[in-house]
């Protein structure tokens, strides 16, 4: 397929992607807010823009309500959700013909949705209309996109642009806790803090999940380990490292001419890294350090992905 | 409800007892006003065509609500399929739903293959022509065209001297625009010889239409048009350079924000080629490549929607970023066809339309089967003069502009537009021409109250010209939707229909 077509797909499933996870991440947060806590909403909030990458020009200046506004429906701020799925639209419209007419219509109905529900002043009751139909709307897209659209490359991409926002924004947020929750635990953990264990797994939508594999006795160690490593929950980082590269093996097949070696082999690395870890050895070493080394190893995936299929030097692909 | 002092009007109170079948609902035909000029469904004397009985039979023999049922679920379809025009010269530029009408516009077997004959001639002819003014230029020099008209066109490309084109053909896709006078008779209005488009409308209308009534395809024997995308195809692989058995053919489209986008990608889809644009050509050695994910691969011929100003900034507009760099270095060198070539505006240029039956003569040593409309040439002082003193009366049209832009309708004109008018006539001459107001014909339209009202029409049949000539019957008719209005292009609020060549 086109190099620009295989583009605005990879976009569009990792802006969708992010729009999803900063919408629950902002959800879960306005909700931990309503319970007594030790933690300040200075921290909390501090906490939720680091897990977002840091966005440029947003900052925490002491009122939540305004920063939740621009973080969710700020259209001027690349980072808020509402642009993100303006930005996945835009996406989708320049390669209209490459995917299904199915996934056209619910990915206009989202933009629709979320403009209508669009407040003009910040307020509670809004958001709490507005996060979960932007959810669902990204979920009815997913599997329209399953059902409507052949596995083929195209597919793949979606797949690909899809996973990769998921292991970085896993990964992110992990770290970020990994350094304000958990390296400086106390002794004793009391309900307080299992209310942000909890909104940890409720942002990756694990809680139940966890439950049925450990049971509801939180520790820091097994949240690592389901987080980090679980092999069938699809929000683990393992899982999303997993069909990462099951679709850039795809793709391979796929588009047969492309020199893939090193892109594969990265990709490999860290999926066999993910594979045989454990738990352990992870928290013996760094756990922080972990993490920020496979972020490094997803945007070195995200280089070569450009570097194989997107962007090649046209000398490069003549010498094939 | 008159609109111009040129038209008139007198009412059909003899209708109910002329037509065929007196159980006509007279409530349809309320409306219905017949003029001077000719009208598809009714004859002079008020009795009913015979082809279109059928076709008012059943428009009145449903009721109202279920017309509207109709027109509604048509409405939905082409709303679900994103068929839209952007409409320009408003306050924003905005993307509306194609206006189309549900009656069909019939064209009988015998009118249709005279009309045929008489494409095909011209487009032969056109074709010599410009194989002949890009190379030995042999009809200037013999004095049959004044060496001005081609030499000022702004549409005429010099480096297209001595350029060989595959095969030598030029112009593979024409839109050529008919209408029919009084007479009855149909005649070339103009012809569209470098990027036609519309012809998705006219296949979008007719499935819509199979939809929306099918007895009426049952009854009639409709001549069938799916086959274009398979006309087109063949045609541009029959164009392909020497050495290329298995041509590889994409659409080079100028993108999403292009007012015939939709086209574009339907055109793509239905043929099943590549769809792209500019930024994924890449020219080395004078070969051009497509850019995608399983490597460079190597493109043979280019349906090419991008005008000739922006499709390549080495060679054109430098501040083009629709084309690609180098692609005319390919072209020349022989490695690529475009489809159409580059420079074919010059053979569709107004004041050269004046002479295609000359052009037809010349190249054919044959009369032109299809009449051209009487045309003033302005840069002519004779008939400059002529025509500054009657612009109340006539069509003055500036040449390079489409559309239905730039455009003075006399009779409907205000004194300050038309002192504007011989303003820009007197700067420049060379780019006007004027016609009479034609009172061309108007054939049934159904209207939201449910009544039938005549509109005026054009068509455009689209011609496809490789190894062959092949027409698909019919093609775009085009309807002035607003009473009275002589406009019919889709950009200043006109609609289409439907055409039906019968069997």
């Amino acid at each position: 397929m086109l190099s620009r077509v295989a583009d605005s797909l990879y976009w569009t499933a990792r802006y969708l992607e992010r729009a999803e996870h900063a919408a629950r991440l902002v959800d879960i947060n306005v909700g931990l807010m309503l319970d007594l806590s030790r933690v300040s909403a200075e921290r909390r909030w501090k906490r939720v823009l680091a897990a977002l990458g840091h966005p440029r020009d947003i900052e925490w200046n002491n009122d939540v309500y305004s920063l939740v506004h621009t973080l969710v429906f700020d259209t001027n701020h690349p980072a808020s959700v509402t642009a993100c799925v303006i930005a996945a639209r835009e996406n989708a419209r320049q390669i209209r013909e490459e995917i299904s007419t199915e996934q056209w219509q619910r990915l206009n109905h989202l933009f629709h949705d979320i403009s209508r529900l669009r407040p003009l002043s910040p307020s509670d009751r809004q958001l709490s209309e507005f996060l979960p139909v932007l959810i669902d709307g990204v979920h009815l897209f997913q599997g329209v996109t399953d059902t409507t659209l052949s596995h083929g490359e195209g597919w793949q991409f979606l797949q690909v642009g899809r996973f990769l926002e998921r292991a970085t924004a896993s990964a992110t947020l992990l770290a970020v806790y990994h350094e304000d929750v958990f390296a400086n635990m106390e002794e004793t953990v009391d309900a307080y803090t299992y209310l942000e264990w909890i909104g940890l797994l409720r942002v990756c939508t694990a809680f139940e999940a966890y439950c049925k594999v450990y049971t509801a006795d939180l520790t820091y160690e097994r949240i690592l380990e389901f987080l980090l490593l679980d092999a069938e929950f699809p929000h683990s980082i393992r899982f999303s490292i997993d069909r990462l590269h099951e679709s850039l093996e795809a793709i391979e097949e796929e588009s047969h001419g492309q020199n893939a070696s090193e892109l594969m082999r990265v990709s490999g690395k860290l999926k066999s890294s993910l594979g045989y870890a454990q738990v352990s050895e992870i928290r013996a070493q760094d756990p922080a350090r972990y993490l920020r080394g496979i972020l490094d190893q997803c945007r070195l995936i995200h280089d070569l992905i450009y570097e194989v299929y997107i962007q090649y030097s046209v000398q490069t692909a003549l010498a094939m | 409800m008159i609109q111009g002092p040129a038209v008139r009007f007198r009412i059909r109170s003899r209708m109910s007892t002329t037509l065929s079948r007196g159980q006509f609902d007279n409530r349809l035909l309320r409306e219905y006003f017949l003029d001077d000029a000719y009208d598809e469904m009714f004859a002079v004397d008020g009795s009913i065509r015979p082809h279109y009985v059928a076709l008012l039979d059943l428009l009145a023999s449903l009721p109202r609500e279920e017309l509207q049922r109709r027109k509604q679920s048509a409405d939905v379809s082409f709303l679900m399929q994103g068929i839209t025009f952007t409409v320009y010269g408003r306050e924003e530029g905005t993307e509306r739903i194609f206006p189309y009408d549900l009656i069909p516009r019939l064209v009988t077997s015998a009118e249709w293959d005279h009309i045929e004959r008489g494409l095909t001639q011209r487009i032969t002819a056109l074709n010599v022509f410009l194989h002949d003014v890009y190379h030995e230029g042999k009809i200037l020099a013999q004095g049959v065209i004044p060496r001005e008209i081609v030499y000022t066109c702004q549409h005429f490309r010099r480096q297209m001297r001595g350029l060989q084109v595959p095969r030598n053909v030029y112009v593979t896709v024409a839109g050529t625009d008919l209408l029919r006078l009084k007479s009855g008779e149909y005649v070339v209005l103009e012809d569209n010889l470098r990027v036609p488009s519309g012809v998705s409308y006219m296949l979008t209308n007719r499935r819509i239409m199979k939809r929306t009534l099918p007895y009426l395809f049952r009854n009639y024997g409709v001549r069938p048009i799916e086959q274009y995308p398979q006309a087109l195809l063949s045609t541009l692989r029959s164009i392909a350079p020497e050495g290329r058995p298995e041509p590889t053919i994409v659409l080079l489209t100028p993108g999403v924000y292009n007012s015939a986008y939709f086209e574009h990608t339907y055109l793509a889809r239905q043929m099943g080629i590549e769809l792209v644009e500019g930024r994924d050509l890449v020219i080395h050695d004078n070969i051009v490549y497509m850019r995608t994910t399983g490597g460079l691969k190597r493109v043979d011929v280019i349906y090419r929607r991008v005008d000739d100003d922006f499709i390549d900034p080495l060679a054109f507009r430098p501040d083009s970023i629709l084309g690609a760099a180098g692609l005319f270095n390919a072209y020349r060198a022989g490695n690529v066809t475009l489809a159409n070539a580059l420079g074919t505006g010059v053979a569709d240029d107004k004041a050269l339309y004046a002479y295609v039956p000359a052009i037809i003569r010349y190249y054919l040593n044959e009369e032109p089967i299809l009449n051209n409309v009487e045309t003033y040439i302005l840069s002519d002082p004779a008939q400059r003069q002529h025509v500054l003193e009657n612009l109340d009366k006539l069509v003055v049209k500036a040449v390079g502009e489409s559309g239905g832009y730039g455009m003075l309708i006399g009779p409907q004109s205000t004194a300050a537009e038309r002192e504007e008018f011989q303003r820009r006539i007197e700067a420049n001459p060379r780019n006007y021409i004027a016609q009479p107001t034609l009172d061309f014909s108007r054939s049934p339209c159904l209207f939201d109250d449910g009544s039938v009202e005549p509109r005026h029409i054009d068509l455009r049949p689209y011609i496809l010209f490789g190894d062959k000539v092949t027409i698909v019957p019919g093609g775009l008719t085009r309807v002035a939707l607003r009473k009275g209005s002589l406009v019919v292009n889709s950009s200043q609020g006109g609609g289409s229909k439907d055409t039906w060549v019968l069997g």
